[in-house]
């Protein structure tokens, strides 16, 4: 399978199977629309009638024989053999956890997918005894996994954050005895963020997920508190605070959505690089298409647009010397996750759970509150094993429109909770979401290509 | 070459040899969490 487009001026050739990256001229493009294995020893003249009308005869026989040496060298055309892989693949320890430590929060952000906070079950906040029992939880089913992470989301986890600290304090303490190492993440909307928060986090938290959507008019249409009053003043300040004191060795990163209302999403990830933010996500708002905020079908060609620009003022950013991380633009196109990490993903529900403030547990943290899909329950001891495994076999080969999919092996099959919300069932593909990553990753496999050429020359 | 350049290693096929240790990261692949394509995660393998 291969995966061939036009961007910015180049030609870029994707070999799925292979994962080989290659920039082609327009006669090896055009091409590419007439010829699939199997190869004969010269390019046949039917070809060779067909091309030359544009293109010069001895020229198309050259490409042609490009085309095959790469095909035998199995980077072009190479055979898709995985499947076999995803189909013997077993259920896996669990290795990460999102840990609803509160459900209740001091915003009422109008996209929310939890329901601004309560996740519909009401507003609760988690016991330390739930967390702790979630904490042994983890270390009991991840067999011989040895790093760990957890991950203290909500609502807002800074509303129950003597709790965070205690659990924190315990999983550290069974470390030794258990023989792993536990990663923690907090994400944090900061309107409560303090100077000993902050001391805290960047002692403690290997990563933090700083929530804000960027210029001060975008973030505060839709992030407000409960008198519809907006955020941005409050938090911009903190968040400085809290990078400017946060060592090089820890992960952090200032997360935003877009949404109908900010189309031109690139002037808000530039917004947020010049206040002094050089991790930056911004991403779509996946919600019911009835809302006003929420992106449709009819936005796509603007959206593609907009990651071409933001392509463009990133590419600027990084010719004048300065550093810039956008989180979907970012790629390894050698040394990235084998190809059986990439077969199923984010590891929902098999190697992955959510555990909610009343001990439930669920397969992520978008499952919260959907029956169905509840797992069991700290309390009782109950784990639904069974639905362990079918998310265990929801790899790329077990969704149809996945598998046939150029885009498989860079999003693995997509979020399963969204395939769920949008699509109707886990194994189906939520379109906008792929259209939405699709042209995310042409950009970001043409930036990558275009420095690793930049370096090899 | 000189109608194709190829970029990198194209070691897909490689990787899935001796792959399949689980000793990295999670990658959440929602759009309201850790934001990660799978692509963009290290492996963890010790060499």
């Amino acid at each position: 399978m291969i995966h061939k487009y036009k961007l910015s001026g180049y030609n870029v050739l994707l070999d799925t199977n292979s994962g080989g990256v290659h920039i082609i001229d327009d006669l090896t493009y055009d091409m590419l629309d007439n010829v699939q294995p199997p190869f004969e020893d010269k390019c046949p003249d039917s070809i060779i009638n067909k091309l030359s009308k544009v293109y010069d005869k001895e020229e198309i026989a050259e490409c042609y024989n490009e085309i095959v040496s790469l095909y035998n060298d199995k980077i072009l055309f190479a055979e898709d053999d995985y499947e076999k892989f995803a189909l013997t693949s077993v259920a896996s320890p669990i290795k990460a956890m999102c840990l609803h430590i509160a459900h209740d929060c001091n915003l009422r952000c109008k996209y929310c997918f939890a329901s601004t906070g309560d996740y519909k079950e009401g507003r609760m906040l988690m016991s330390l005894e739930t967390g702790k029992k979630a904490i042994d939880f983890l270390i009991e089913k991840s067999g011989d996994r040895k790093f760990l992470e957890v991950d203290f989301f909500g609502g807002e986890p800074t509303l129950n954050f003597e709790v965070v600290k205690q659990i924190v304090e315990y999983a550290r303490s069974r470390e030794s005895e258990a023989n792993k190492k536990f990663r923690f993440t907090i994400t944090t909307n900061g309107i409560l963020l303090t100077d000993d928060m902050i001391e805290y986090i960047n002692k403690e938290m290997n990563n933090v997920v700083l929530s804000i959507d960027g210029r001060k008019e975008v973030n505060d249409r839709l992030r407000v508190r409960a008198d519809g009053s907006g955020s941005y003043d409050t938090i911009l300040p903190k968040f400085k605070k809290l990078i400017a004191a946060r060592g090089n060795d820890k992960d952090w990163y200032v997360r935003g959505t877009y949404t109908k209302y900010n189309l031109d999403f690139s002037n808000d990830v530039m917004h947020l690089f010049d206040q002094g933010f050089e991790q930056i996500s911004v991403e779509p708002v996946m919600a019911d298409p009835k809302m006003p905020y929420a992106i449709t079908q009819a936005d796509l060609p603007r959206i593609f647009d907009e990651y071409e620009e933001l392509m463009k003022k990133i590419t600027e950013v990084r010719k004048a010397g300065k550093f810039i991380n956008f989180f979907h633009f970012m790629l390894d196109l050698d040394q990235g996750p084998c190809a059986i990490k990439r077969l199923r993903g984010c590891g929902c529900g098999n190697e992955y759970v959510a555990i909610a403030p009343n001990g439930d547990v669920y397969p992520c943290h978008q499952f919260v509150g959907i029956e169905d899909y509840k797992m069991g329950s700290l309390h009782d001891g109950s784990f639904n094993d069974e639905l362990k495994n079918t998310f265990a076999a929801a790899h790329v080969y077990s969704k149809p429109e996945c598998k046939k999919c150029w885009a498989k092996f860079f999003c693995s099959g997509g979020c399963n909770a969204n395939n769920y919300i949008y699509a109707g069932d886990i194994h189906n593909a939520y379109k906008l979401s792929c259209e939405i990553q699709k042209k995310r990753l042409e950009c970001a496999i043409l930036m990558k290509a275009l420095t690793m050429l930049d370096t090899a020359e | 070459m000189k109608h194709i350049k190829t970029i990198n290693k194209a070691n897909l096929k490689k990787s899935a040899a001796k792959g399949g240790c689980g000793k990295c990261q999670a990658s959440c692949q929602s759009a309201c969490k850790t934001s990660c394509t799978v692509a963009n995660q290290k492996c963890e393998r010790e060499a």
